[in-house]
């Protein structure tokens, strides 16, 4: 049981630790939102004058989501290894609960960029959402899978030249099913759906965060090397 | 009583051969020191040693009483202090302290980490931001984060670089202390830190 809690505390250390450099240095919270808030604008601007079915912003929301996590979750093991910190935290902190301190981090990161992102989109255009609590369950569910995916992609790719370019185009196809099922989980959460037949969704969505945090903790050892 | 052994390592990069069939023994009370050139493959070996770098062939073997250690047991079980394995320069010195200990599973009271400080000569700077360091005040932090779960187990790679004369002083005080608690692997070809080894392990030239 001790073990157990020493690898929470080193897992929240991480994370800890993480989130007071952000708050200092603000490198990946000033990329996500600059890159959500400029999307949002321009789209809101290029489209707004169409008004757009609401099944169509239920997708536009999980494309700006996704590109700007795209924009700064690598941050996470980039940093490290840019900085030269990497092999210190390779000796000093057990594996597993790197990955689960970096992944609470980035997962705070996602949470701070939707409380931000999410009600300027729905103001802007005009999303009408029917059950509040539901709209907020499926972003949550979105988020814990969303977080554990790129988690585990980003320390793959932190040692690779073309880190930027490698992360999305590994990230998408790993997150298409998670994108497909947030999408249609966000429609059904709309006012004109009233829930239905969103249960498969939740369903897909809690499945996906579990295996991949799952999944990576298993594999996060391996790739957590030089 | 603790117990290194390097076994027949060599390491290639691509059809590139650092070195091959090193092999090496040192023990509790004892010094180790990887001496050769530039790119002779001191830092290479060293990184080998800390779980950091992996041989292409041969291996490292840590015991403790006589019995090998296990890749957690022994990462639990170094302090690795060198050149290109920085601190974070967003956390004060306290704050690195704080958060090594914590990965590490340790508490650390204020006086200790105060302690630490002193003892590799940073004290009363514990509260200011590492990147505000000269390089000489970085180097002694990585000292105390390194040192700060006592390993039995103490690798230093060009262990006086970056260091003015007090700092060098330093040096030869924590590796005379390391002796009492273990042994100690430094890659080095300072002859000064060459002169502290009780045996010296020559890297030589690739042929």
């Amino acid at each position: 049981m001790s073990e157990l809690r020493a690898w929470l505390a080193a897992a929240g250390a991480v994370c800890a630790k993480d989130l007071r450099a952000e708050f200092r240095t603000r490198y990946a919270l000033s990329a996500i939102g600059l890159f959500a808030i400029t999307t949002l604008t321009v789209i809101s601007f290029a489209l707004g004058p169409f008004g757009l079915e609401q099944d169509l912003l239920a997708a536009l929301l999980w494309v700006v989501l996704f590109f700007a996590a795209m924009a700064g979750l690598a941050r996470v093991f980039v940093r490290e290894e840019e900085a030269g910190t990497a092999p210190a935290l390779r000796l000093a902190a057990p594996p597993g609960a790197v990955y689960l301190g970096k992944y609470l981090f980035n997962l705070a990161l996602l949470l701070m960029l939707e409380v931000l992102i999410v009600p300027l989109f729905v103001v802007m255009m005009g999303l009408q959402v029917g059950s509040l609590g539901l709209f907020a369950l499926v972003l949550l569910l979105g988020n814990l899978g969303l977080a554990g995916a790129t988690t585990i992609i980003a320390a793959m790719v932190s040692q690779a030249s073309a880190r930027g370019a490698l992360f999305t185009v590994l990230s998408f196809p790993l997150l298409l099913p998670l994108l497909i099922s947030a999408i249609e989980g966000t429609r059904s959460t709309l006012a004109q759906s009233a829930a239905a037949g969103i249960w498969p969704s939740l369903q897909v969505l809690g499945a996906y965060a579990v295996a991949m945090v799952t999944v990576s903790l298993m594999l996060f050892p391996l790739v957590w090397t030089e | 009583m603790v117990r290194l052994q390097v076994q027949k390592v060599l390491k290639r990069y691509g059809r590139l051969r650092v070195f091959r069939d090193l092999e090496a023994e040192v023990r509790s009370g004892q010094v180790l020191v990887l001496a050769g050139r530039n790119g002779s493959g001191k830092s290479t070996l060293l990184r080998i040693i800390a779980g950091l770098a992996r041989p292409t062939r041969g291996r490292v073997v840590f015991y403790q009483d006589d019995r090998a250690l296990g890749n957690e047991e022994r990462r639990r079980l170094i302090g690795l202090v060198a050149l290109d394995v920085a601190i974070y320069g967003e956390l004060t010195a306290w704050e690195n302290l704080s958060f090594f200990a914590r990965v590490r599973g340790l508490r650390l009271a204020p006086e200790e980490g105060a302690r630490l400080l002193s003892d590799v000569g940073l004290g009363g700077r514990g509260d200011d931001l590492a990147q505000t360091y000269s390089s000489g005040m970085r180097q002694r932090l990585k000292y105390a984060c390194g040192l700060l779960h006592r390993p039995p187990f103490l690798l230093l790679d060009e262990p006086g670089a970056g260091l003015d004369e007090a700092g060098r002083t330093m040096v030869e005080r924590l590796i005379a202390q390391q002796r009492e608690r273990g042994l100690v692997v430094l890659a080095t070809n300072e002859p000064r830190e060459v002169a502290y080894g009780d045996i010296v392990l020559h890297l030589e030239e690739r042929p």
